[in-house]
């Protein structure tokens, strides 16, 4: 019964057997998550919605054979990730995913720009609605594979392992993703609220 | 602090966040983070950066109308009525 705050339990007899009502139980926990993450992956709501069709069309004839391996929310996420990565290709066939890790070597030497402890600044300043679209841009900008491990591990509050199952890395690959891809949102992050703060990092502080 | 080991310890802050961290190595760390002031304020806002994105995240509501026509998709609709 840890954490499962936001996952019910369901009867996978019941799922397995076709029983609808927990069938639509299922959708009804998880089409929201669902979403939001192709949202994440392809920035366009119709192409969203037709990956989480397609995701529980494909969840509901494949359900027959789970063997629940891993938890149904993991396995539910990798159909997903799945279709959703499927329908980037056909749109946009040239941004596989096949873009290195996401760049390890580069600037990271330039930390000394984003220190600047933004954390107290109030509120309605950090979630403004014009904050609230920085924090989609910045997150947009990430590559596919940093923005897809943070969104699900941070996000959608899934453990490391979960993530891991549900994308197909190894968990020391997605703690490798995950720590850039927390720099990375941090150091945009730190530079747009530094312009907020209207002050200079105390460099030269006594 | 020397750079060089600030960077070394950055890497380790993420664990250090999910609190997953070796014991031993969290010792180090908070020993450091004493006593550097640039790698608390990474810490602090590696720590809002997550606050921030959870929080937006899950704000984010999936239009009741992409609720419905998934529903009919499904032939579901007679379960459409009962939301959580
Ligand atoms: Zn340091």
């Amino acid at each position: 019964m840890n954490e499962s705050v936001s996952s019910p339990t369901f009867s996978l007899e019941a799922l397995r057997n076709g029983d609808r009502k927990e069938f639509a139980r299922l959708v009804d926990a998880f089409s929201t998550p669902i979403y939001r993450l192709a949202l994440r992956i392809l920035g366009d709501p119709q192409d969203a919605e037709d990956v989480l069709q397609e995701t529980f069309i494909r969840a509901l004839s494949a359900l027959p054979t789970f063997e629940g391996r891993s938890s149904l929310s993991t396995w539910l996420y990798r159909i997903a990730v799945n279709e959703a990565l499927m329908m980037l290709r056909r749109r946009k066939p040239e941004t596989l995913l096949n873009e290195n890790d996401g760049g390890d070597e580069e600037n990271s030497d330039n930390e000394s720009n984003y220190l600047v402890d933004w954390c107290c600044l109030p509120e309605e300043e950090l979630l403004s609605e014009e904050a609230r679209q920085f924090l989609d841009q910045a997150i947009a900008q990430l590559p596919e594979n940093l923005r897809l491990v943070f969104w699900l591990r941070d996000v959608e509050g899934l453990s490391i392992k979960e993530t891991a199952e549900a994308l197909g890395l190894s968990e020391t690959n997605v703690k490798t993703r995950l720590l850039r891809a927390r720099l990375r949102l941090r150091e945009l992050l730190s530079e747009y609220y530094y312009e907020r703060m209207g002050m200079r990092p105390e460099e030269d502080a006594p | 602090m020397p750079p060089k080991k600030c960077q070394a310890l950055l890497s380790q802050l993420s664990e250090y966040v999910d609190g997953s961290l070796d014991p031993r190595l969290c010792k180090v760390l908070e020993r450091h983070l004493k006593t550097c002031k640039n790698c608390r304020v990474v810490l602090n806002t590696m720590r809002k950066t997550i606050d921030l994105y959870r929080t937006v995240g899950e704000s984010e509501e999936m239009p009741s109308e992409v609720r419905e026509r998934l529903f009919h998709r499904l032939n579901l609709s007679e379960y459409l009525r009962k939301r959580p």
